[in-house]
Formats: structure tokens, sequence, C-alpha cells
């Protein structure tokens, strides 16, 4: 894996927001993602975890260039795509592609399913119309839904089929990488279980590098093999899975982890320690951004911003990891 | 043990486009005094459904009851009239923690206005009537002793500052601390039963963890019952005393915490939780659809995605006691701790 250049790689990347007031004068700015560099190998899965408004969904629309960067690189199979003109930007879309949290909500709810698998090989590819036909049919069987589906309305889908309907459109276009956002929120265990079982088994059948987007930390321990944790707007941990669930280093990941529940352990509940909820993101703590919970917190935390440093087999954002 | 709520056979039907949905079946529920009840099931399973059959909210154009009581302290709340049950049991005897806080306080009120209106009918020291005549009528010194007990909930659920939180607009509340607010009304009536409706699902893990040690604590240092709906297994293993499985309308399986993750006996119950994702990052799902209400198959609704079923499994399998506590309705319960194969 480390042999190989890296698929997708941000360097610094940076997305701000700017708040305005009532007569539209700026305010003041929401640091959403504020110099995340990271990179993505071929073929692997990572997970993106964080909770809710730590820039997570953020970075991926940003990645995707729904949103443009502030500032910062994000290389694509080694060439810049942050800055490139709409035209060929759209060339990149075919190979990186990005599953919302709600598929249903993503769907024209006046369409059939047939149209909406269409459509994206109407924009992006010159086919005939027997040729798309033949690869919506060849999709829609990998994905699991019979061809009667085909017919449906999405309101006539349940949760799940509607998002291997979701997976079905953007996989018509044979990606390279697949950002996952929040892929079984809102599912029942059930029938989260088999989409994962989907979302893996399409990874293999179509040779797909997924970064997956999720706030559920037994999904993302179950799907991935490296992990990103996002604290507001910056990485505070990264590493491979097995290394940072069996110890991690920064005190929020350990939090984060503790706050779980395991079923037939302990209650956690019991000896949860931490505190308060995420600062907001218009004004951001000095220093570490987590020294306001933090439980080992020290003067030098307000002073200074700890970088993601190599520590124990992993990159940890803590000068006391 | 007496028991606080006893529900017994209830059957409520539901009128739609497709035809008539069968969306309780010959439910029966316990909930002992202090006991804290996890009501688990998928979505669609009808757990909201007879959380609010409890509360005698079900939407009156479509819901039918066909059968069944719900009786509470010993009286069966489906054949009470409805004004008594509105003056004593519902929003006083019992009330409800909903599961999206920021839908259930009106946007241009503060929260003080709405807090104080809840407790002008439903505060434990206002008569079994609610307010009295004239109904703008707020005597000054009840109100004064319900503000008083308002701040001092309000400090149990840890809200800073809790006289200046009153005078702030919903909004200006993140989702965990309406969600505190929320605990804090349900507990202002000095309610026997709670019944709480997914109360953390919209809540991040950390803060998933705060609310529900608070909840916890609170109803168990007050003696209160609560009945807690939820779909997350892991939720329930944290709060639960006792834990109830519905499956389509059906309930499949009731024990204690402990005997219902180490060793569930229902083959659905069994299958639920193997689908949970494991560390070794094995995923296992449950083959098949959950059945439709409007035509569900006959007997155990469990039994056409089952791989224990038989033809038996065509009758509705009666109540089989496992251990005291410990119910299943199944003819083929399984023996043996979890991840022996279901």
């Amino acid at each position: 894996m480390s042999g190989q250049p890296p698929l997708l790689e941000l360097v610094e990347l940076v997305r701000h927001f700017p708040v305005r007031n009532a007569f539209g004068r700026r305010t003041g700015w929401i640091r959403a993602v504020d110099g995340v560099s990271l990179a993505v190998y071929p073929g692997e899965t990572i997970g993106l975890v964080g909770e809710s408004g730590c820039g997570k969904s953020t970075l991926g629309k940003t990645v995707m260039g729904i949103h443009a960067p502030t500032a910062g690189d994000i290389r694509f199979a080694g060439r810049e795509i942050g800055r490139l003109p709409p035209r060929q930007r759209r060339a990149i879309a075919r190979d990186l592609q990005y599953v919302y949290q709600d598929p249903g909500a993503s769907l024209d709810p006046r369409w059939k399913v047939l149209h909406s698998l269409h459509e994206p090989l109407k924009i992006h590819t010159r086919l005939s119309h027997a040729e798309r036909e033949q690869q919506v049919r060849a999709i829609l069987a990998a994905v699991g839904l019979p061809d009667a589906h085909l017919d449906h309305y999405p309101h006539e889908l349940s949760g799940g089929q509607q998002r291997r309907v979701g997976l079905a459109r953007i996989l018509t276009l044979r990606p390279r990488m697949v950002i996952l956002d929040e892929p079984t929120s809102g599912l029942d265990v059930s029938v989260q279980a088999s989409v994962l079982k989907l979302v893996r088994a399409l990874q293999e059948t179509f040779a797909l590098t997924y970064v997956f987007i999720s706030h559920d930390l037994a999904v993302v321990r179950a799907m991935c093999a490296r992990i990103a944790v996002m604290y507001l707007g910056k990485l505070v941990e990264v590493g491979d899975t097995a290394l940072v669930f069996e110890a991690p280093r920064h005190p929020y990941t350990r939090s984060l982890l503790a706050a779980v529940p395991r079923i037939g352990g302990r209650r956690v509940t019991l000896d949860f320690a931490l505190e308060g909820e995420p600062p907001n993101p218009r004004d951001v703590p000095s220093g570490c951004r987590f020294r306001t919970r933090c439980p080992l917190v020290q003067d030098r935390c307000a002073a200074e911003e700890p970088p993601l440093r190599e520590v124990d087999g992993r990159r940890v954002a803590c000068h006391f990891a | 043990m007496t028991e606080l709520l006893s529900v017994r056979g209830l059957r409520v039907d539901f009128v739609t486009d497709g035809g008539v949905a069968q969306v309780l079946d010959g439910i029966n529920l316990d909930v002992g005094p202090g006991e804290v009840v996890g009501l688990v099931g998928e979505s669609g399973c009808g757990k909201t459904t007879l959380a609010r059959a409890i509360l005698g909210i079900l939407p009156a154009g479509a819901a039918r009851v066909r059968g069944g009581e719900v009786r509470f302290r010993g009286a069966d709340l489906l054949r009470q009239d409805p004004a008594v049950v509105n003056a004593r049991v519902r929003g006083k005897a019992i009330t409800f923690i909903p599961q999206d806080p920021s839908t259930s306080f009106s946007p241009l009120f503060p929260v003080q206005t709405q807090i104080m209106d809840l407790m002008k009918w439903k505060s434990p020291r206002a008569g079994d009537g609610g307010a009295s005549w004239p109904l703008w009528r707020y005597p000054r010194g009840r109100y004064r002793a319900d503000r008083e007990a308002v701040l001092e909930t309000l400090r149990a659920v840890q809200i800073p500052e809790p006289a200046r939180a009153l005078r702030r607009l919903p909004h200006e509340f993140s989702g965990g601390q309406r969600q505190r607010l929320m605990i804090a009304m349900a507990l202002l009536p000095q309610p026997d039963l709670i019944i709480a409706d997914e109360p953390t699902t919209a809540l991040d893990v950390t803060i998933q963890a705060q609310i529900l040690r608070l909840l916890r604590e609170l109803v168990k240092a007050r003696g209160v019952s609560v009945l807690f709906t939820t779909h997350d297994l892991g939720t329930a293993h944290e709060i639960c005393d006792r834990v109830v499985v519905m499956y389509a309308g059906q309930e499949m399986e009731a024990a204690p915490t402990d005997a219902f993750f180490a060793r569930p006996a229902h083959p659905y119950t069994r299958r639920l939780l193997a689908s949970v994702p494991r560390s070794d990052g094995e995923i296992r799902d449950i083959p098949g659809d959950v059945p439709s209400l409007v035509a569900p198959p006959p007997g155990c609704r469990f039994h056409p995605r089952c791989d224990h079923a038989t033809p038996e499994c065509q009758a509705r399998p009666a109540l089989r006691a496992l251990a005291p506590d410990h119910g299943v309705r199944c003819h083929h319960p399984v023996d043996g701790p979890v991840g022996a194969g279901a």
C-alpha cells in the first residue's frame, strides 16, 4: 500500500465560511476545515470520524469540488484539482464520486429509478441508449436490486433500497474513488449490515478507493483499515484502525472511544468523564482546540498549537501523547 | 411484583391507502415501579405506535384500537373517561420525552414561557383539573413554588445558570442542552412513568453518553419508571434494566438486560444482535425483508426469514418462560450463549 503513490492527497487544506450579519457585513469566519493534510492510497478504505460540526462533511464536499478550497491543495492522481476551471474540473467528476447522506433526498422524486441511473451516463459519456441500458442493468444487478425496480419511483423503495440505488447511480460511471458520507446513518442494524456488506463487495468488484465519513465508530472499525479523527476542523489522530482502537493516544480519541456503548461489557456511562460540548467553530480556542474539554490540559496547550507528529506508529496532534 | 403499567393483547390497526395495516398484533408489555424498560426494534416495528397508544395520542382518524387493554395503576386507560385521563394521567402521571427536541419547542417563545405553561396545567401542585377558572389565572403562590421547582430541576439536569437560561429562545441551546430541557420538563410533573421515544438518536456519542448517564441517575434517584424505545442495541444496554424486543408489531422476547444480551433465545433477537458490526470486521445481515403489515404472514411474523421455522410457526406461539422474568414467544427457542450460531 505504502509503495504506491497516493490517489488523493490533501495538503494543508482550508475551507472557511464567512459569517454575515443582517446587513451582509462579514462578522467572522466559521473555520470548518482548518489545515488538513491527508493521503489516501489506491484500494484502501479510510474512515473519517468526528462529532457533528467537526467539518468532516465539509472536507468531503471540498474534495468533491462542491465547495472551493480557501487555501491548500487537493491532488487527485498526482494532479492539483482544487483550482481547475469548471470545464476541466467536470472531467474529474467521473473518477471521483460522492454518495450523499440521504440518497432518498438526492433522487428526483418524479423520476423513475431507470431515469436516475441513465442521467450520469448521459452527462459524462457518449454511449448510445442501448449501451447505457446494458450498463444500467449490469450495475443494478451488482447492487442486488431486481430489474423490476427500474420502473419504481424513489418513494416506493425502502431506505436500504434507496441507498442501493444511490450507490448504483454513482457506479454507472466506474469511478476510481468514492466518498461515502454517512452511508448508513438512519438505517436499522440489520439493514445497515446488508448495506455495509454491499459496499465492501462493490469495492472488490470495481476496485474502488473509499473515504468513509461516519460518526459511528463501530461501523468504521468494521469497515476501515485506517482512521482519521477530526475535531473542530483539524485532524487529531490518524493511524491504523486496529492500533488507534487498541490504544488511542489523543485524549479526544480516548473520550470518543470511551463513549461508545459496548454490548456485554460494563456500562460505559458509569465512568464516562468528558464534560461539556464542542465549542462554536466561529471562535475556536487558541492553541489546541480540544483544551477546553481536555482532562490533561496545561498552560502550554493554550499557547502552542500541537502539530500532527509521529507517535507510536500513528500521527497525533497533542503535546502530551 | 405488582406492575405499574401492563399492556395485554393490544391490537392497533391503521387505515392506509393500501389497506388496513395491523401495526400492533397482540402486544404484551410490563413495566414495574422504578424500572427502566427498553423497547427495542427496527423502524416500522410499532414501538412508537405502542408508546403513543399508552399515552392515548394515536392519530384519531387513522388508528383503530381493536382490542386489548393498557392497565396503568390498575385502571384500563383505554376504557376510562378521556377527560379524566387527560386531567390526571397524560402529562402528569405519564410524561413523554420526544426524539427530536428541536421540533418540540415553539421557536417563537422563550423557554420560560413554555415550561411555565406546562407547569400551569401539569404541576404536581395543581389540582386534578389543572388550572382553575378563569383559565388565564395562575395563582401567585403556586407560580412562585412552581418556578422554584423549575430552577431546581434545571440545576439537576445540569443547565448552567438556570435563571438566565430560562429567558433564552430554544435555538440558543445546543441539541444536547435542548434534550436536557426536555428531560427536565418530563420530570417536573413528578410522574410515575416517563415514555422516552429514542431520546438520544439525534445526538453525538459523547453527548449521548452524558445524557444517558444523567437520565438514569435522575430516574433512579426519584424512583420513576421509564419505557425507553430505541433501535440502538448499545443504548439499550447502557440504560435499561429489562429489554423487550419487537418485530413487525409482535413482541418476541423480554428479558433482564444481562440475560437479553448474553443468552438471547429468540432466533430474531439472535440475528439482530449478530448484525451489530463487530470489531473483527465481520458483518452478518438478516436475509429477506420486513413483511408488509397490511398482509402480514400468519402466526409468528418472523417465520418467513427464520432458519428454525417449521409449519408449526403458522400459529402464534404462546409465551414461554425460560427463567423468571425471561419470556420468549417462539416454538423453537434457541439455547446457548450468543455467537454460537443463530
